[in-house]
């Protein structure tokens, strides 16, 4: 039922999470951050089983920042896309695996921004736009006619708005507000909540 | 459903005169739902060595990393490059290990031999049981059309040229009559002299 959105534009990329807490049927909470921060440039959004999510997220953020530490220089978002990667792997086949599918959006130096999707069973894409969950049956599709490759923040947010607006539409859950940062050279940056526009035909 | 068709891939290679090619598809899945459609499945592992690892595409990922590791390892040790049988059985080992808790991968491997440059292909099942054979090997989700467009269009010492053609068209009417694969080819003819890398783009259905 939970919702990760990621777009990758012309120098930043952009994630989107619904704010939803869940127990079952009920919402236990509609302000919940299910995003990250693994370093200055690297953003992880999380959904999954709800333990696993904080259990797993926390041990990759602070294993990114042992290694700053250790070595005095930051892992890049694909070596931290892979270091995720590789311990998801080979909790895989222990014997309680990891039940999370991440969105990880970080910004190098050398290699730009980067969007990478990984999901429960640590099959590791690197993808200009990317969503989990169900959302992604209703936007994926919205992603592939309207994504332009380079886009600005402001087209991507109007994409976004887009797919927010079908999935509200089409989807029976309500997914309420979404939650909106953007990674580019200068760090991670809040950019407030969205929500889906009414619907014409109910105005 | 088989978890070996959960992402969906059709991979083949072929021999032809003095060259071999390999050839897969670009997509990556998850059962209906299209994800990417750059995903890699071929991987080099030498001048003149390429695996196909068609599978589930954590299994890909992984089995291809550690296989790299140990390619590394023999290379140093042996100070040469490996000959592409020899890299078979060690395929084929590091899937026995995993004999009751498998890879979900069935691997294709196509090369030249590094001092003979005699054509070589090969493909074992998810435990690591080889098959080398002299026509065409194929491995994924549509390997009953492969083997019918390869059996009917493979023929022997095909020159690199016309073995691309074959290999092209054998994979792609092979994967556009599978739901799972497809949406974009990559193909590698494999020469003494040179390598060469082209992508197809095929049907977007």
């Amino acid at each position: 039922m939970e919702c990760l959105i990621g777009i990758q534009g012309k120098d930043f990329v952009l994630l989107a999470t619904d704010t939803i807490s869940a127990r079952s049927v009920v919402a236990m909470k509609n302000d919940h951050d299910k995003m990250y921060k693994l370093s200055d440039n690297l953003l992880m959004a999380v959904c999954g089983e709800s333990g696993d999510t904080i259990q797993f997220s926390e041990y990759i953020a602070k294993n990114v920042q042992l290694y700053k530490m250790r070595n005095g220089y930051e892992l890049s978002p694909h070596a931290a896309a892979n270091f995720t990667r590789r311990n998801m792997a080979e909790s895989l086949r222990s014997q309680r695996s990891q039940m999370v599918n991440l969105l990880i959006a970080g910004h190098d130096k050398v290699d730009g921004p980067s969007l990478y999707y990984l999901d429960y069973l640590a099959s590791l894409n690197k993808l200009p736009f990317a969503i989990h969950g169900y959302g992604s049956l209703f936007a994926l599709s919205i992603m592939d006619k309207y994504y332009l490759k380079d886009l600005d923040f402001d087209a991507a947010k109007d994409l976004l708005i887009k797919c927010l607006n079908e999935i509200q539409k089409r989807f029976i859950v309500n997914l309420g507000r979404f939650r909106l940062r953007v990674v580019d050279k200068d760090g991670i940056h809040d950019k407030g909540m969205v929500h889906a526009e009414p619907d014409e035909s109910t105005k | 459903m088989s978890i070996l068709a959960y992402n969906g891939a059709a991979i083949m290679a072929m021999k032809g005169k003095n060259c071999v090619a390999i050839a897969a598809d670009r997509r990556f899945g998850v059962q209906a739902q299209t994800i990417s459609t750059e995903f890699e499945k071929i991987f080099e592992m030498g001048p003149q060595l390429f695996v196909g690892l068609p599978g589930l595409a954590t299994d890909v990922q992984t089995v291809f990393q550690r296989l790299k590791f140990r390619l590394n390892i023999y290379e140093l040790r042996e100070n040469r490059r490996i000959k592409p049988k020899t890299f078979m059985s060690m395929v084929s080992n590091l899937l026995y290990e995993r004999r009751f808790g498998p890879y979900f991968v069935e691997p294709v491997i196509a090369g030249l031999d590094p001092v003979t440059s005699e054509p070589y292909v090969a493909s074992m099942d998810l435990i690591g049981c080889p098959m080398e054979t002299n026509d065409f090997v194929v491995s994924g989700t549509c390997s009953e059309q492969m083997y019918g467009m390869c059996e009917s269009l493979w023929e022997p010492n095909l020159e690199p040229d016309d073995l691309f053609e074959t290999i092209s068209q054998a994979l792609m009417n092979a994967f556009d009559r599978d739901a799972v694969s497809g949406w974009g080819a990559v193909v590698y003819i494999i020469e003494k002299d040179k390598v060469t890398k082209r992508f197809l783009k095929t049907r977007q259905d």
